[in-house]
């Protein structure tokens, strides 16, 4: 598919629907950030598959994460992460100026409070990319002003 | 730095597979939501619906195609250009009827179900359900009101897939009074 107008009409309707049906249960907005991370983690984790399918092993961690910014965010969202910093024991954080799922929303504060929502599944992508490599992550985002966007990820040790 | 020679992930391919397990992941959740198949169906056809009427703007913006003369030519336009365009494909158009009201689209490979598997439980799912409402929504919002459905699917066991399109009316446009 030479196009990705799909992609993002169908995810902002995958949030539409998973908002709508909680709305008649008394389900908080916990869950549907929960439910949208889940299935961002299991998209996540096929992509990778797909995508280091014929890839050398890695090195160590800063490599996994040095993959994820070029490689896995090329293949999503079309650009690399335009900054990555770490504090070097076990937490990332990945800036993205651009972000393509907050791109149509606004450019400004303005919807700042749904922001969420939208970042919800891209955080379980990142999560299930690292999931797939072997690495125990938490996934956080972050937004101050649309559409840059920082992602933290936090290692669990094992 | 040696990693980098060796990677030819075809970027393309990649976005098209996101697409496809994005929309995977989002029939498992219907599918744990609903009891029924029917449900679910029902779920997919009003979400592509709701795609349709946004993605038919951004289709007639870059694609510069005007108002179709006859059903014909609307057919030639979904699958030639705007499949195309979407999806990668270009299902052939077949079937017509006599009156030229009714046709079928035949998907050799329907991205869609890339990598699926239905389980025995769910015979009645029509998994890429989204795509009619995608057609019926676009259609609407170009006057025309067309009723879209699968009547056979590779993933069923049928031996093509084929989405049978129906011209029911041309939606009158509603004008407030005193305009033009």
């Amino acid at each position: 598919m030479a196009d990705e107008a799909p992609f993002l009409l169908l995810h902002s309707e995958v949030v539409q629907y998973i908002y709508k049906s909680a709305e008649s249960g008394d389900t908080e907005n916990g869950r549907n950030i929960t439910k949208l991370e889940n299935m961002g983690f299991r998209v996540g984790q096929g992509l990778m598959e797909r995508l280091t399918k014929d890839t050398p092993r890695f090195k160590d961690e800063l490599d996994i994460m040095k993959f994820i910014c070029k490689d896995f965010w090329t293949c999503v969202f079309r650009k690399q992460i335009d900054n990555l910093r770490t504090n070097h024991q076990g937490i990332y954080v990945l800036q993205d100026n651009t972000f393509r799922l907050l791109g149509h929303l606004s450019a400004g504060k303005q919807y700042l409070e749904l922001s969420p929502k939208y970042l919800a599944f891209a955080c379980g992508l990142v999560r299930g990319a690292l999931c797939d490599l072997g690495v125990k992550s938490i996934v956080t985002a972050e937004v101050s002003i649309m559409p840059a966007c920082k992602f933290q990820v936090m290692i669990q040790k094992a | 730095m040696s990693r980098q020679s060796n990677r030819t992930t075809d970027s393309k391919k990649m976005n098209s597979e996101l697409f496809t397990l994005t929309y995977g992941a989002l029939v498992t959740q219907l599918c744990k939501d609903y009891e029924n198949d029917e449900e679910v169906n029902k779920q997919l056809d009003k979400m592509g619906y709701n795609i349709g009427v946004r993605l038919i703007e951004d289709f007639l913006a870059r694609s510069n195609i005007g108002r179709c003369q006859d059903f014909r030519e609307t057919a030639d336009v979904i699958a030639k250009v705007a499949f195309k365009m979407y999806l990668g494909i270009t299902p052939s158009v077949t079937n017509w009827s006599p009156a030229g009201d009714e046709f079928s689209l035949i998907l050799e490979n329907n991205p869609l179900v890339d990598f699926v598997e239905l389980p025995d439980n769910h015979s009645t799912l029509i998994y890429s359900n989204l795509l009619c409402g995608v057609l019926r929504g676009s259609l609407e919002m170009v006057q025309m009101a067309v009723d879209v459905k699968f009547v056979q699917d590779t993933l069923r066991g049928d031996n093509v897939t084929e989405i049978r399109m129906k011209f029911i009316k041309r939606i009158e446009e509603n004008l407030p009074a005193g305009d033009e």
